[in-house]
């Protein structure tokens, strides 16, 4: 019995009982917990390796729909321009591995960290802009980060780069070595935003929320929170940049800075469900799947999805795990839930 | 020489960014919504000029009578079909419909059109120029920017002096307080988009007959105006004029400087204003 | 006298929240009626409901003999309802004159024009070009009664007209209301100010938490009746039968 807390309030400490999580969250979780075993083992036994190369791709968009989640749903920053650091880490990881020559693993972390610093700075400059301005200012940062990277030397221009750190390796250790890291990191960036929202910095900001006059008068701790997010949400795009990068070893500017990725991460997140832990781990798989099978349709997979999102974000703006828990299964419990007393 | 022919040319092309971008500030500056679908329109408004001059033989110019009220209808529906119900959910919700919209219409565009490029000929007009002392000016770019200044200054007389403008202004100001006045909101939101996007498809046909264009020429558009509208202050369609012919002076000194760098002195021009003058050139001059 | 105005047990909720629960009433053509009540009784909310602000969960609203419960408020302004809402809410950017002709909106013909609102409130006349954002309290609170008068109402509603002005202001501004009923428009106001209500009107209705608790004739009831009804005190005199 861990898992649920149970506090007791001060006042009526006789009648109510304020719980977090329940048996939902206990079972939910250990799905979840079943559900990632079963993935580190499966590619002994069940996969093909064409399979775990697609896998490592969901892993990447779980982790872009919980960032980019982490700051829409609970930082009210609405990024499309993320693609900034999915492809400075791809860039970043594979300079780190070619030519610093750190080990795959490390490079891909390095990639992170390096666009957690990136972030940074670009925030004191976006953090001017609000609302969809804020949005389409961090598109312009993408763009100049694009045309910076083409012009650089040593970057390839617009054909981009390989990765060559690979080289000698087989075939069978390279792919494990991918699909590994990407599920750890996919594991690693869900439960560290699950405990980001836990904190006194996430509980902050579920509070401030939906209540716009509390968030004008806590302007400046709001603003600080909202930064550290953005720049964990953008370590996390560089994280997944990276794995996309040396998942597919190589990079080119059209396609690592494309807003693509932005469109695909705001199909995961409000399709799953804004707002919650759940709904980007539901929408990626969903978004996932839909895109194995009608990858061949081209143009309309994407109409149906852009016509799915705004269907969605008109009629259901929880998502579908909003429609699925109606509000009252949480996996990842973030609020307290006060149960009357018992008769 | 070469440098102040730039920054001319760069003015030239600064009254199509202003020319793009006054209905995004229009937008904005009424409903406070950023409309991701701004530039997806303006490319839908060129090919549909282009696809009137291939199926009836129209004259190119002529098509603006067509394409205009075409579009405002689309605009219209917009408001009253996906804005105005997705405004009920927050701030965030125009912004994710108007997202998901400008996928739609990429794309569409692409099914319908191919994803070649095209460009609508307006035959000697495009190379025809004046010339002013060595230095060429073309007729089209200059029309361009009269068109432009005119839109906006038209934009800004009809926001100031008529009844629909001034409901516009009341219903920006407090919108239930203008329902007290008899205005209808909903209707109000959606007369301010149909002009807004009756501007962005003249500036779409305008586009379309100085540059090749493709069904994702739309990410650029939107960008640009939206560039134009930040450099040259929120909510004031003047700034907004001034902030596309800096955007496009910094273009083409830029590119004067390299070809390659043209687009990005414009987003390094656009970065700095950002850091040294947040609130724009021209902030918040007299209307929305 | 027909009334222009029934209101008929309507109950109108914020969310779970009920604010006014089966209130009743008449407003006869012509006539001035005084609203009153503590602090959160419900006078704001019932007159935002019969503008149509808010729509009541039971009852029903007839504004000279329709039933209008449904009609959104934007129309029933052109049918002549016009609210002064509480706190003013005046356009910030336009000024005192575009404030006036956006009232016009509807374009409803009768008594009210620029000129005659001017006459009315002579201070408007030198502030015409003013932004609103940049006026008095007391400037401002005309500007919105002149600019609910240029939709040229069957009636006016006033929620708190005197809500943080002087004593002189507030007199200034009630000078006019006469001329406002002069013109045949039927007015229902709403006051904190006791005094003010039971001058200007012909009956007074007192509300607590969202209930009628005292009607009658501004002339018969007494001051102590209605302070009791005010607070919800011991409210014997006149109220036996309930
Ligand atoms: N928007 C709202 N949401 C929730 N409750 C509200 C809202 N507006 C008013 N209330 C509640 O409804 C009740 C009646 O409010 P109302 O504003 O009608 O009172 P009032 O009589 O006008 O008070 P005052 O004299 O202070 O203006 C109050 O308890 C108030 O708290
Ligand atoms: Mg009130």
């Amino acid at each position: 019995m861990s898992a649920p807390t149970t506090l007791t309030p001060m006042s009526s400490a006789t009648d109510l009982k304020v719980v977090r999580g329940g048996w939902p969250s206990l079972a939910g979780g250990g799905v979840l917990a079943a559900i990632v075993v079963f993935l580190a083992a499966a590619p002994w036994f069940v996969f093909s390796p064409g399979d775990v190369t697609n896998l490592v791709t969901l892993f990447a968009l779980i982790i872009l729909g919980t960032t980019w989640n982490l700051m829409a749903g609970y930082g009210g920053l609405v990024s499309i321009g993320q693609q900034a650091f999915i492809g400075a880490g791809g860039y970043g990881v594979i300079k780190l591995a070619d030519v610093v020559g750190l080990p795959i693993p490390v490079a891909v972390l390095a990639a992170g960290v390096v666009c957690a610093l990136l972030a940074l700075p670009t925030s004191f400059l976006l953090f001017r802009l609000v609302g969809g301005y804020f949005a389409i200012g961090t598109w312009v940062v993408a763009e100049v980060f694009k045309l910076v990277t083409q012009e650089l030397p040593g970057f390839g221009g617009g054909s981009g780069l390989s990765l060559t750190a690979f080289q000698g390796v087989d075939r069978v250790t390279r792919i494990a070595t991918v699909y590994y890291l990407a599920l750890v990191l996919a594991v690693a960036v869900v439960l560290a935003t699950y405990l980001l929202m836990r904190s006194r910095v996430g509980l902050g900001l579920t509070a401030i929320r939906d209540d716009s006059v509390a968030a004008a008068s806590l302007g400046v701790a709001v603003r600080r929170s909202q930064r550290l997010v953005y720049v964990a949400a953008s370590g996390g795009a560089g994280l997944a940049g990276a794995l996309i990068a040396v998942n597919g070893l190589r990079v080119s500017p059209g396609s690592m800075f494309s807003v693509q990725y932005t469109a695909f991460m705001i199909f995961i997140v409000v399709i799953g469900g804004l707002g919650t832990i759940e709904g980007p781990i539901l929408g990626a798989v969903i978004f996932f799947a839909l895109q194995q099978l009608l990858d061949a349709y081209g143009t309309w997979y994407l109409i149906a999805l852009g016509a799915i999102a705004i269907a969605v974000v008109l009629l259901a703006p929880r998502g579908l795990w909003g429609l699925a828990a109606r509000g009252r299964y949480e996996i990842f419990p973030l609020g307290h839930r006060v149960h009357p007393p018992r008769q | 020489m070469d440098w102040i022919n730039a920054v001319l040319q760069g003015f030239l092309l600064g009254g199509q960014y202003a020319l793009l971008a006054c209905g995004l500030s229009l937008i904005f500056g009424v409903m406070r919504i950023v409309n991701l679908a701004h530039g997806v329109l303006a490319v839908a408004a060129a090919y549909l000029a282009l696809w009137l001059v291939q199926q009836t033989g129209m004259p190119s110019f002529l098509t603006i009578v067509v394409v205009v009220p075409v579009l405002a209808a689309v605009g219209y529906a917009i408001q009253r079909g996906l804005f105005n119900p997705a405004l009920r959910h927050g701030e965030l919700s125009p912004l994710l419909v108007s997202f998901g919209l400008a996928v739609i219409g990429a794309n569409l565009l692409q099914e319908i059109f191919t994803a070649d490029s095209r460009k609508i000929s307006i035959g000697d007009l495009s190379t025809s120029a004046v010339d002013l002392g060595g230095l060429r000016l073309g007729v089209f770019s200059l029309i361009t920017l009269v068109v432009a200044v005119a839109v906006i200054v038209g934009l800004q007389l009809y926001l100031s002096h008529t009844r629909i403008g001034r409901a516009m202004r009341a219903t920006k100001d407090d919108p239930e307080a203008a329902t007290l006045m008899g205005i209808d909101e909903r209707h109000m939101y959606a007369l301010a988009t149909a002009i807004a996007i009756g501007t962005v498809a003249l500036a779409g046909v305008f586009l379309g007959m100085s540059t090749q264009f493709s069904p994702t020429y739309g990410d650029l558009v939107l960008i640009f105006a939206f560039e134009a509208v930040i450099i040259g202050g929120l909510g004031s369609l003047w700034g907004t004029l001034l902030g596309g012919l800096v955007l496009g002076v910094a273009q083409t000194v830029g590119a004067q400087i390299d070809p390659a760098y043209g687009v990005l002195a414009g987003h390094l021009v656009f970065l700095v204003v950002l850091l040294l003058r947040p609130q724009g050139l021209l902030p918040k001059a007299v209307v929305a | 006298m027909n009334a222009l105005l029934e209101v008929d047990a309507i109950d109108v909720a914020y969310a779970d929240f009920r604010a006014l629960h089966g209130i009743s009433l008449t407003v006869a053509e012509g006539e001035t009626l005084a609203v009153i009540g503590a602090n959160g009784a419900g006078k704001s909310t019932l007159l935002k409901t019969v503008a149509g602000l808010l729509r009541p969960v039971a009852g029903q609203i007839r504004f000279d003999g329709h039933d209008v419960s449904r009609t959104p408020a934007h129309q029933r302004v052109r049918q002549g309802i016009a609210l002064t809402p509480e706190g003013r809410r005046i356009f910030g950017s336009l000024t005192v004159e575009e404030n006036l002709k956006v009232g016009a909106h509807g374009r409803r013909q009768g008594p009210w024009n620029l000129a005659t609102v001017y006459d009315a409130f002579p201070l408007l006349a030198e502030k015409r070009s003013r932004r609103g954002a940049h006026l008095s309290g007391g400037e401002q609170q005309a500007t919105a009664i002149g600019r609910a008068l240029m939709s040229n109402p069957r009636l006016l509603l006033l929620d708190e007209v005197s809500l943080g002005l002087a004593p002189v202001v507030i007199a200034d501004i009630y000078k006019a209301l006469p001329t406002i009923t002069a013109k045949g428009t039927t007015v229902l106001v709403v006051e904190q100010d006791l005094t003010q209500a039971l001058t200007v009107a012909d009956r007074v209705q007192c509300l607590l938490e969202g209930r009628t608790v005292l009607e009658g004739a501004a002339a018969d009831v007494t001051r102590k009746q209605v302070q009791a009804a005010y607070f919800g005190v011991d409210a014997t005199e006149g109220q036996e039968d309930e």
